[in-house]
């Protein structure tokens, strides 16, 4: 990908484009245990997204807006709360890992059940599931990105001390 | 060079022999026997029963990655994390 | 009778495209590309084993009734189709790494200069 971007229809057009991708992306992850989707799928749809805008921005660019070091924190917030959703089944609950105890009548905080009569259900249903959703969302979209990212700026390093 | 070719040919046709075989010897896609009832999985038929009355949640395979099966799930980020960790130091050389 | 297991032909014929790029090629991408061709066919083959016929995604939400196909393979696909990208994430920095040094991206050049 070339260093200083794309031409300035190109960049206007990802900037008007952007924001939609990124809302279906989310919607496809908060919605992933009532509708086809979940945490992996909505996280490659966002990071395509985030890829788009380092190809018509450039990788400089990109890279003094948005470094490593903040991209890595994202991804290690994702892995603690799903690590720590795991370990709550032992101390709170029964004393199983990996215990879906938030439908098991403990606490009740997304604990409703899906209505079997009509099969149109809210939200707040299926217990730990949504926010196991949430944390591999994260997870995916951070490292996907990062991934993508030190590739392009190591790409043109490479070629700067060729030229010299 | 020229052995290497041979080795190579010869490798490819015994594993394409090998290949073909075993995708004649399946199960019947589509899962039916010679009655025309479906061939019994009863784990997958006890998930695709109880789904609803013992996760409440509405998408079966969101339960069975999350909730049946939780442990693979664990293991998959794991590796993922370990993926983007191994590329971040590859290319920290450069960046002085 | 043999009319119905075209699928599983698809699986061994993607598996063999792959293992030939892999074999016979020079280009360090071209040999990439069939290991992602071979990880194609083993994640076909793991759905194709799901399907029963005549039946609906395993899904309550509007669903049509009638039978559900099985959901636990299409969860293993999940799991191995990131594998697959993480995989190929560490094999192109290494090749990138391989190419800043090397200066060439040719197999038999990069050994006769090893040697």
């Amino acid at each position: 990908m070339s260093d200083a971007g794309m031409s300035k229809i190109v960049k206007t057009m990802t900037g008007v484009c952007f924001p939609f991708i990124l809302i279906f992306g989310l919607y496809i992850i908060v919605h992933g245990h009532l509708t086809p989707g979940g945490g992996f799928q909505g996280g490659a749809v966002v990071a395509s997204a985030c890829a788009m805008i380092l190809i018509a921005y450039g990788s400089i660019w990109t890279m003094k807006k948005i470094k490593e070091k903040h991209l890595s924190i994202f991804e290690s917030l994702g892995a603690l709360m799903f690590i720590s959703l795991a370990f709550f089944g032992i101390f709170l609950a029964d004393g199983i890992f990996f215990d879906n105890f938030l439908v098991k009548g403990a606490f009740s905080f997304f604990g409703l059940f899906a209505n079997t009569a009509t099969g149109v259900a809210d939200i707040n249903t299926a217990g730990v599931i949504p926010l196991m959703n949430i944390a591999v969302g994260l997870k995916v979209i951070a490292g996907l990105f990062a991934i993508v990212l030190v590739m392009a700026y190591a790409t043109h390093k490479i070629k700067e001390v060729d030229d010299q | 060079m020229n052995w290497r070719v041979t080795a190579g040919g010869v490798f490819l046709i015994i594993v394409a022999a090998f290949l073909i075989y075993a995708a004649l010897l399946s199960p019947t896609f589509g899962l039916k026997d010679s009655e025309g009832d479906y061939i019994e999985r009863p784990m997958d038929q006890h998930i695709i029963d109880e789904t609803q009355t013992q996760t409440g949640a509405d998408n079966g395979v969101t339960a069975v990655v999350f909730d049946y099966r939780g442990f693979d799930t664990l293991g998959e980020a794991t590796v993922l994390f370990t993926a983007v960790a191994g590329v971040i130091i590859i290319f920290r050389r450069l960046k002085k | 009778m043999m009319a119905f297991q075209i699928p599983y032909l698809a699986v061994a014929g993607l598996i063999i495209i792959g293992l030939y790029a892999v074999l016979f090629k020079r280009n360090l991408i071209k040999m990439i590309i069939g290991i992602t061709l071979i990880e194609s066919g083993v994640n076909l083959f793991l759905i194709t084993l799901s399907f029963r016929e005549g039946s609906t995604a395993p899904i309550y939400t509007s669903s049509p009734g009638g039978p559900m196909s099985l959901p636990v393979p299409q969860a293993l696909t999940l799991t191995s189709i990131v594998i697959g990208v993480a995989v190929l994430a560490l094999m192109l920095s290494l090749v990138i790494h391989i190419f800043k040094h090397y200066k060439t991206l040719d197999v038999r050049k990069i050994r006769e200069e090893d040697n």
